[in-house]
């Protein structure tokens, strides 16, 4: 072609073949999402509804469920731990949620952060520090080995220890899901109803409890997910309270009976899936609450209601750190509760299940490939549905496709992950298909990919709203000049979002660190993870090491978010400084 | 243009070139999966043995409790995984072995080996190594403390003084917790069996997945007595934590520690090599060193806290009987007992 021709041309030529690009590249989204998330489910649905042997079985896997009554007991016990958990652990983040954004406490940062702590560890750190605190031989149990007059034995083993365990698992999604809540609101209403005379408690009922209902809802139905399907706590502190999660690894991994497994995955989804609906519609009502004219409200100093808030505080604070405080002493005690001398020989793990240091170093390798993937993949996602211009289907779809995964508890998809990855092919309608997916089973990329697809949405959300806040100006201006749209993503959207981007990174990784769920299904002897490796020292009864290894955990996870912190600190000051020089 | 779509190509070819890095690693030739029920403590260090005489040989280790291991092999019944078996109960070997999946091999010093050690076939399908038996791990400060006497049989432990009190491993999870429950229904037959066991139940405080968590919950306090196994009470005690081992006099438990070579359509002969060293001299001696009931004679003193004639203290048992009435002694228990069991 020749140059004039060519440059002629070009504007056209970019304008198609751009819009093609993005077309194909959406299409490679769905296509993604479909085999990572929809394929796997289709298999475990369908491996519930055969006989080990692959015959069919219709609906008679799921009558000898509810038949053997051991297993329908703790369906109904898995229903009775979730709801008390929720009720507590919501009522707590509702109140401490509250204190942040409606009063004038100092210190909100620090309580914000320690809130955020328990997600730095796995759940049964939860059970195995509640075994040192309330245990034969905790130390409330025997009154500080007799150090205090006082002592307490609450009965930890069952019901009681599984919802303590669970509400400090679950005390921080409620605070992050009420605090968002909690400051989208119109400082107008108050101000009307202040001068309508509204007490302050009526103002709390008619103004501040409807403007959060959504908020509300969705925290109950967030920690009931996470409570209903969590195994880590129940495993240690369960004593014989048996619960559905624990009931899928005792079919699957004690006695690998993968397709009562799958069963009782179909059945755990039901109640999930319910409650992902309910959260989905009362999500969508909640965004259209706040107008564009709305005024943010900044709470006024009142020393009658900010001191008891503040005392609230101080002791929800305290009481999560004095339970990591605990973490790390009993980590480094010699023989609890009989040689209180203090060594690091619990940080050795020679000796010991799981991997050891191996396994540690494999999470980090795992977690951080995890957290570079997720947010790679999510925010580019994100992007495509949110700035592609037109094909509202496919990013209707699209968009779809990238909320389903909040259903999934880890455990359905390390066990949909078994079924699809390990199959070498699949006879479908008397075809024989090869699985090219199988290359993948027993590797790191299955435990990455598991990974990115667990923790999905959480990243594509926030990834969504931050490019949401964008002027699509941009975008227009870019297209106009010629500009191919990947130059624009990666020369002005990308670094915009900057700060955005690094936050999934850290969800990414620090999830990536804690979870068992998914990945205790899919880990092979190649390489052992850490939070897996403090599953089969708790198996073992190595409870000092299990909690050295939680331990080393939390310590990675609390690196990187003080790398975090160090960065996007870093990114505000040149932001402001960019914006000074203007 | 077309250096800019050049350098996206290049970008999603450096995507995938990378996802092909992370998704890479599969099995290398000179290199053996073995699959074993031995302890996480006792295990790497004969492997270094190994490694030491046959450093060309890669080992890849899967280790878990007797009934997990168990259930794997089943699991993978149609598509073996693992070369080897070493060091798993008898009987879940006999099991394997009715499903045809073991395939028959002579290993080296095989002749030296005690009958009761053995298959009885030739070549053997299963050559034990050492056997393992029921021990309580009990708490000597809490005993003191709780004024709990010392059980010193199976039959002491449904006093109703001890209430509570008894952690026990699940049978179908712990290979010690089927052999003590085998040998419960051997030796007082299957009618009283069950009903002991049903009384014992009512003292049980938890039922554990493996056989080695009762004897460190003993250990710790948490609970003072813990129905495990004698290697474990007794390196237990060695850490300085104030156990006592008891064999029970009225019927000890036990079960053969057993390899295999697993029947699959290639079998490497680097399987053969780790079988035989398996039973070599070398590593019979430092098997002996901690478990005195060793397949064959080392000349190792009886490590202290065993009884002068480990041998006799055992209940006869019928290897046979017991693998072919796993599942249903299994399925029984769990319907008995089975909402009393911990996670997993």
């Amino acid at each position: 072609m020749r140059p004039a021709m060519s440059a002629l041309m070009r504007p056209f030529a970019n304008f198609d073949a751009m819009r093609a690009l993005r077309a194909g590249l959406l299409v490679l989204l769905c296509l993604w999402l479909v085999v990572a998330v929809l394929f796997p489910l289709a298999t475990l649905a369908v491996k519930s509804l055969t006989t080990p042997d692959g015959a069919f079985a219709g609906l008679d896997n799921f009558i000898r469920y509810f038949k053997t009554p051991a297993l329908s007991v703790s369906f109904g016990n898995s229903l009775f731990v979730s709801t008390v958990t929720t009720l507590a652990a919501v009522g707590l983040g509702f109140a401490y949620a509250y204190a942040l954004t409606r009063t004038a406490i100092p210190a909100k940062g620090f309580f914000l952060t320690v809130a955020m702590m328990p997600l730095f560890a796995p759940t049964l750190l939860n059970g195995i520090v509640l075994v040192y605190l309330f245990g034969k031989k905790g130390l409330v149990t025997t009154g500080f080995f007799g150090l205090v007059p006082f002592t307490l034995d609450i009965g930890l083993y069952g019901a009681v220890g599984i919802v303590l365990a669970e509400v400090l698992f679950v005390f921080p999604q409620a605070v992050l899901i009420l605090t968002m809540a909690l400051s989208m609101t119109d400082a107008r209403l108050y101000e009307a109803a202040y001068s309508l005379g509204a007490s302050p408690a009526r103002t709390f009922f008619t103004v501040t409890l409807p403007g959060v209902r959504y908020g509300l809802v969705s925290a109950c139905f967030v920690g009931f997910i996470l409570s209903f399907t969590d195994f880590g706590a129940p495993k240690v502190v369960g004593g014989f309270f048996n619960v559905l999660a624990t009931d899928i690894y005792k079919q699957v991994i004690g006695q690998q009976n993968f397709v009562m497994g799958a069963t009782v995955s179909m059945i755990l989804l039901i109640p999930t899936v319910l409650a992902f609906l309910a959260d989905r519609v009362s999500r969508r009502r909640q965004s259209s609450m706040i107008g564009a004219r709305s005024v943010p409200l900044v709470p006024r100093p009142d020393p009658v209601r900010d001191r008891p808030f503040f005392v609230f505080c101080l002791l929800v604070a305290l009481a999560v750190v004095t339970f990591f405080l605990v973490a790390v002493f009993a980590s480094l005690v010699k023989v609890w509760p009989y040689d209180l001398g203090l060594t690091l020989a619990h940080y050795n793990f020679s000796g010991m299940g799981g991997g050891g240091y191996r396994a540690f170093f494999n999470s980090l390798k795992m977690s951080a490939l995890s957290a570079v993937v997720g947010t790679v993949a999510t925010f580019v996602a994100a992007y495509l549905i949110e700035k592609t211009p037109g094909m509202g289907r496919i990013r209707q779809a699209a968009a779809f496709l990238c909320i389903v995964p909040l259903a999934l508890p880890g455990l359905v998809i390390g066990l949909s992950y078994i079924f699809f990855f390990n199959a070498p092919s699949f006879d479908i309608l008397g075809l024989h298909v090869p699985n090219p997916a199988n290359a993948l089973y027993a590797t790191m990329g299955i435990l990455v990919l598991s990974n990115v697809v667990h923790f999905f949405t959480v990243g594509y959300l926030t990834a969504a709203t931050a490019l949401g806040q964008l002027d699509r100006e941009f975008e227009s201006v870019s297209e106009s000049m010629g500009v191919p749209f990947y130059r624009t993503f990666l020369r002005v959207t990308a670094p915009v979002c900057l700060p955005a981007i690094l936050e999934i990174g850290l969800y990414f990784f620090v999830n990536s660190m804690a979870t068992v769920s998914a990945v205790i299904f899919l880990y092979s002897a190649d390489i052992p993870l850490a939070a897996v490796a403090v599953a089969n020292m708790d198996d073992a009864g190595d409870i000092a090491p299990a909690c050295a290894m939680s331990v080393l955990i939390v310590a990675a996870n609390v690196v990187v978010r003080i790398l975090y912190g160090l960065a996007t600190s870093r990114l505000r000051r040149r932001a402001q400084a960019f914006a000074g020089k203007g | 243009m077309l250096r800019r779509s050049h350098a996206l190509a290049g970008m999603i070819l450096g995507f995938v070139v990378t996802l092909g890095l992370i998704f890479s690693g599969l099995a290398r030739a000179g290199e053996i999966l073995v699959y074993t029920a031995l302890e996480d403590d006792e295990y790497p260090g004969y492997l270094e043995l190994f490694k030491k005489d046959h450093p060309d040989i890669t080992v890849k280790v899967v280790r878990d409790s007797t009934g997990i291991i168990t259930a794997k092999l089943l699991a993978e019944k149609d598509n073996p995984q693992a070369d080897v078996v070493w060091g798993t109960a008898a009987t879940s070997l006999l099991v394997c072995d009715q499903n045809g999946m073991l395939e028959g091999y002579a290993p080296k010093n095989l002749d030296k080996v005690a009958s009761q050690f053995r298959d009885a076939a030739n070549p053997p399908h299963w050559v034990g190594i050492k056997a393992w038996e029921t021990g309580f791990c009990v708490n000597t400060v809490e005993s003191e403390q709780q004024k709990l006497p010392i059980p010193a049989s199976m039959a002491d432990l449904v006093k109703p003084e001890y209430k509570g009190k008894i952690v026990m491993p699940n049978p179908a999870s712990s290979g010690t917790g089927f052999l003590t429950v085998s040998a419960v229904l051997q030796t007082m037959g299957e009618e009283k069996g069950w009903q002991f066991l049903d009384k014992l139940h009512d003292n049980i405080a938890q039922y554990t997945h493996s056989g080695s968590k009762p004897c460190k919950m003993a250990g710790a306090g948490e609970f003072p007595i813990g129905i495990s196994f004698g290697y474990r009470g007794i390196i237990q005690k060695q850490k300085g934590e104030p156990v006592q081992t008891v064999f029970p006099a009225d019927g000890c438990g036990w079960d053969v520690e057993a390899n295999a070579l697993v029947k699959k359509a290639t079998i490497k002969p680097e399987a053969k090599v780790f079988l035989d060293w398996a039973l070599g001299a070398d590593v019979m001696k430092m098997y002996a060193k901690v478990y005195p009931l060793t397949a064959y004679p080392t000349g190792v003193a009886i490590p202290e806290g065993y009884p002068a004639d480990p041998f006799k203290i055992l209940v006869k048992n019928d290897f046979q009987w017991a693998a072919k009435n796993r599942d249903r002694i299994l399925a029984e228990w769990t319907k008995r007992y089975g909402s009393k069991s911990e996670a997993k």
